[in-house]
């Protein structure tokens, strides 16, 4: 197990390191200066001159990329070339919404979802299930910007019950911020909750027809006594599996919803900040999203691994 | 057997298709001819679905939206599937060796970057267009099927036959294209099914953020776009083409389902 | 000879209004875009004046509701030498916002900042005729110019050429510190900034204790916001669509008013083919400006026939010289040699006024024979390729600098419009003095670009605000980009 872990560590720096080398090399030759972008249409030579040497753009692109990285591995994240501002900062304001966010519809998502797959497994087959089923049907291919506009259209215009758009801030009580990440969890939450419900409904069939608890129902439990008591602990592990990777899913798909909503979380953030060509925001913003995605990857394929030993060894 | 899905889901694909074929020779109004005074009607006997903010006819847009979306993803599927089999077969081929370390590893390295990021980028790079749209797609749609193909290729290289055929001499790229992507092709068609659906979802999103198909080219993520603004005056700007979305992606996944069960009983799952 | 000028004290009694009894103190305001910092002598994006202009930060003069360069920090001006030295006095008792004093100092400071060499002053062109200031004692500053500069007053309102202090200006961007009624407060990123009423302001202080900007970039989004009384007012409103919404409701009022923005169809003057005039002028007339009009703004939208705002007193209406006649523009095309077709790129930066509006000129070109490719592109790339590179055949952008004709005096300039009659004719423009001589020349000028179908004018960009019809105060129009709180007070 260990030999695994050092090797799994490994492959986790390795990529990391690639990935930073991409994501630099790709955004460094994205067309566009960010000082022309700040100083607009009547800047004179001398005057973006000046501000490329302020903003240290002027420096060779291997030293550039050497201090970003030697930085990050400091937590120093740099300064945004726009807001002139630690990005860390930005970063982290950042995240008290897009956090809260992706939890916030990760638990709508599993609320939903639960009772839902269990419901339809354990009614298998019958009107209950095809309902159920019919309805991830089409939580799946409902695109959830659409439904954010929908949501939009009739809680916010419609009926007035929530903001369309932006966030009230913690500053003004848990309850105003919770209110207006509402709309847009729910529009997150609900496609997620689709697909979870349908592992959960497969994941919960796979067990029940596992040779453990037909030797369980044999002895007289009833369908529903298996089902609670048996197969929905070992139905779990692929659930927590595809819950891991929602939750990387999600705080990066939530780029779009926070759109949407004008949600001024991460998604925005690299959005405008490729505008403005803040690159440096754009680069840290990206590799941070890389490294959830391959840190919550990272303990997916552990507990896999801690769970199913054949897995170890080669893959 | 029972094919509740597949029937459903082959006559939603069928409709988009056949609208999106009939678009070449003719739609109810031309979709490149504005209308500024009549902008923004509901929909009337002229205009089955109304008209857009510039007047033009909506119905038509869809249905030559629909060629759009189904272009984009369908390519972009392909790309997929032509880089992505090959690499698959090749790591399965030589499974361990560094060649599928290698493979692997690029795989793992292309799921780390989250899909819209790695589209955001590649149009910040090279501007939006539904070329690069298909390429920010097919790029994430080669790891897929990379990992599907060498899932499905180990498990078979064990078996008997392949052990006679490697017996007969045949090397590994023979094999490789005689025996084993034949049998795979079932669970291919399967998944490009259900990427394709997914390739119109990422298309619409893309064009949705403005990082898709550029004006005039009528594309369904770039109507709700448009529409975003008008929703209090407009409704039905935003809910045609969202529903043109939601059916054909629906059709495709019940295609998909309904595909798998047909072509493959034991993949079959107890319903 | 010695000439004493005072300034009109009218404006500051326009500005004054009427004082209201026990009402609402607070307002909050929406803006489409967020500024990327605070310092208005360090960048060119508009949402920093919106903020701080004529709020947080002053300059020696000012620009008033109606356009007019008014005095501010500057009490009365002198001019010697035949126009190449400006003796300006200064208000008495004015403090910065962190108690220090404002002075003659503080003002050469401020200058030598925005014109020396390592400046990142985005507009340094208004520095350009200044060759020093000096501080003859703590009330008096000279301007020495190395020409005599009809424009100097107008130059010195602009946002980005305020008096800042020498201690506080490095944390500028963040924490602004002038000498304006208000006093920044609090910024959350993302979100909004807060003013609060400066106390010790030396000159009538503001009505309101506190504003709020919220920054929603979304148009629907700002609609519901304004609906659902989270906003008291979007000064600048980003969906003309949505407005007639707004003008049936009661609580609200719609204020419609002009901009500095001339929005054109720029033409490539030295790129085949487009260097021809007869092509330019073909296109010109190829397009339907009522119908982009109506299109693209939903009506909102004055035409414009030449490269100048029609609010401004020199305004010549001109519309009629490029009038849509398409059968003509197809004759033109064809005298030119391109009867088979032309096809050429049309590349849109982000404003709906762009996108939407070249939507609508690629229909109408197309319906002559020349296919426009419409390329859209955000404002770095087309800084980048347009504005820098000049890698385009049309584009669609609206110049919102007040009085900015001089612009095709700069052969170099994105649409690199060069005629040397026109350069002289601005050269003496921008050393004469004499107002109605002036105004002859303006004309003159708005004349010669559009004889010449430089550019495809469309229209004026119209103002579209939209407030609580309780508050008053607000600017109607637009002279440059600001939010003027000063005289914001509500009216229950």
């Amino acid at each position: 197990m260990l030999d695994y872990l050092f090797r799994r560590i490994g492959s986790l720096l390795a990529t990391l390191l690639v990935a930073s080398l991409i994501v630099f090399v790709v955004i460094e030759v994205v067309p566009g200066d960010p000082a022309s972008y700040m100083l607009g249409m009547n800047a004179e030579a001398d005057t973006l001159a000046a501000l490329r040497s302020e903003l240290g753009l002027d420096r060779a692109k291997p030293q550039r990329y050497l201090e970003w990285v030697s930085g990050m591995l400091r937590g120093d994240f740099g300064r945004s070339y726009t807001y002139r501002t630690p990005v860390a900062d930005m970063v982290s304001d950042r995240l008290w919404i897009s956090l809260p966010l992706t939890l916030y519809a990760l638990t709508l998502s599993t609320l939903i979802a639960f009772p839902a797959g269990i419901l339809a497994a354990s009614r298998r087959g019958g009107v209950v299930d095809t309902v159920v089923m019919a309805f991830t049907q089409l939580g799946i291919a409902i695109p959830n910007f659409w439904f954010a506009m929908l949501l939009v259209l009739l809680f916010a215009i419609k009926l007035g019950w929530f903001s369309a758009g932006g966030f009230a801030g913690w500053d003004a009580g848990a309850f105003a911020a919770m209110k207006s990440l509402t709309l847009p969890a729910v529009a997150l939450a609900l496609p997620q909750a689709a697909i979870l419900a349908r592992v959960m409904r497969s994941s919960l069939l796979d067990v029940l027809g596992e040779d453990y608890l037909r030797t369980a129902r044999a002895k007289g439990l009833s369908r529903r006594q298996a089902l609670l008591n048996h197969a929905l602990r070992n139905a779990l592990i692929p659930v927590l599996t595809i819950i891991g990777l929602q939750f990387s899913f999600m705080l990066a798909g939530a780029i779009i919803i926070e759109n949407v909503f004008f949600l001024p979380g991460l998604g925005r953030l690299i959005f405008q900040s490729i505008a403005q060509r803040d690159l440096i925001v754009v680069e840290s913003v990206v590799m941070l999203l890389v490294f959830a995605v391959v840190v919550v990857t990272f303990f997916v394929d552990l507990t896999y691994a801690w769970v199913d030993p054949r897995l170890r060894h080669g893959r | 057997m029972k094919l509740r899905s597949l029937l459903p889901g082959a006559v939603l694909v069928l409709v988009v298709l056949i609208a999106a074929l009939l678009s070449f020779l003719w739609t109810p109004f031309d979709v490149t001819d504005l209308d500024i005074r009549n902008k923004l009607k509901t929909p009337d006997g002229a205009h089955l679905l109304g008209t857009d903010h510039f007047g033009r006819d909506i119905l038509s847009m869809l249905m030559v939206g629909a060629r759009t979306s189904i272009a984009v993803a369908l390519v972009a599927v392909g790309i997929g599937m032509g880089v992505g089999v090959p690499l698959g077969l090749a790591a399965a081929s030589r499974r361990g060796s560094w060649l599928d370390e290698f493979i692997m590893r690029g795989n793992d390295l292309v799921f780390a970057f989250p899909s819209l990021l790695i589209a955001i980028m590649i149009t910040a790079v090279f501007g939006p267009g539904a070329v690069n749209a298909i390429i920010a797609i097919g790029i994430f749609n080669i790891p897929v099927f990379a990992r599907l193909t060498r899932g499905a290729a180990l498990s078979l290289w064990t078996r008997e036959f392949i052990m006679a055929a490697r017996v007969a001499g045949k090397n590994s790229v023979r094999i490789s294209v005689e025996h084993i992507l034949p049998n795979i092709m079932n669970l291919l068609l399967v998944q490009g099914t259900i990427q394709f659906s997914l390739g119109i979802l990422a298309e619409a999103a893309l064009s949705y953020v403005g990082l898709g198909a550029q004006p005039p080219i009528p594309s369904w993520g770039r109507m709700l776009a448009d529409s975003q603004t008008l929703i209090t005056l407009a409704p039905h700007l935003a809910i045609f083409p969202g529903l043109a979305i939601v059916l054909t992606v629906l059709g495709l996944n019940l295609l998909g389902d309904g595909l798998r069960d047909w072509l493959d009983p034991r993949l079959r799952r107890e319903r | 000879m010695k000439r004493l000028i005072r300034f009109p004290f009218f404006l500051l009694l326009a500005l004054a209004g009427a004082q209201a009894l026990a009402a609402r103190t607070e307002v909050t305001l929406g803006m489409q875009l967020e500024p990327p910092n605070l310092d208005p002598t360090g960048g060119a994006a508009a949402a920093i004046d919106e903020v701080v202009y004529a709020n947080v930060f002053e300059g020696l003069t000012r620009f008033g509701p109606d356009g007019s360069v008014g005095p501010a920090l500057a009490r009365e001006y002198f001019i010697e030498n035949e126009g190449t030295r400006y003796i300006f006095t200064l208000q008495p008792n004015v403090k910065f916002h962190d108690g220090t004093d404002m002075n003659a100092d503080d003002v050469v400071f401020s200058i030598n900042r925005a014109m020396a060499e390592d400046s990142t002053n985005a507009q340094k062109q208004l520095f350009a005729n200044i060759d020093s200031v000096e501080a003859v004692d703590p009330l008096t500053v000279v301007f020495n110019l190395t020409q005599a500069d009809g424009n100097l007053l107008f130059n010195l309102a602009w946002g980005d050429a305020v008096i800042v202090a020498s201690e506080s200006i490095d944390n500028a961007t963040t924490n602004p510190v002038g000498t304006g009624p208000f006093v920044f407060n609090k910024w959350v990123q993302g979100d909004s900034i807060t003013l609060k009423k400066n106390p010790d302001y030396w000159g009538e202080p503001a009505k309101l204790v506190k504003a709020t900007f919220k920054f929603i970039s979304e148009p629907t989004a700002a609609y519901a916001a304004l609906m659902a009384s989270d906003l008291d007012a979007f000064p600048t409103f980003p969906a003309p669509e949505n407005l007639a919404q707004f003008d049936a409701d009661p609580r609200f009022s719609v204020v419609v008013g002009s901009t500095e923005g001339e929005t054109i169809l720029a033409f490539n003057n030295a790129k085949p083919p487009l260097d021809d005039v007869r092509v330019r002028q073909a296109l010109s007339l190829a397009i339907n400006r009522e119908e982009i009009i109506d299109g693209a703004m939903y009506g909102y939208g004055t035409p414009i026939g030449s490269h100048f705002a029609p609010h401004h007193p020199a305004y010549l209406d001109l519309t009629a010289q490029a009038s849509f006649d398409p059968d003509k523009a197809r004759a033109l095309l064809k005298e030119a040699g391109h009867e088979s077709g032309l096809t050429i790129s049309l590349k849109l930066p982000p404003p709906a006024y762009a996108r939407r509006g070249g939507e609508i000129i690629a229909a109408q070109l197309r319906d002559v024979g020349v296919t426009a490719e419409i390329e859209n592109l955000e404002w770095a790339q087309w800084l980048e390729q347009v504005f820098k590179g000049k890698d385009f055949d049309l584009t669609i952008v609206s110049h919102t600098e007040p009085m900015d004709i001089g612009i095709y005096a700069k052969p170099e300039y994105y649409f690199q419009y060069n005629n040397a009659d026109f350069q002289a004719l601005m050269q003496a423009f921008n050393s004469e003095a004499d107002e109605a001589v002036r105004t002859g020349m303006l004309q003159q000028a708005q004349q010669m670009i559009a004889d010449d179908y430089v550019n495809g004018y469309l229209f004026q960009l119209a103002k579209t605000g939209v407030a609580n019809n309780k508050l008053k105060g607000l600017w109607a129009n637009s002279p440059t980009q600001a939010n003027d709180l000063t005289a914001v007070y509500w009216d229950e």
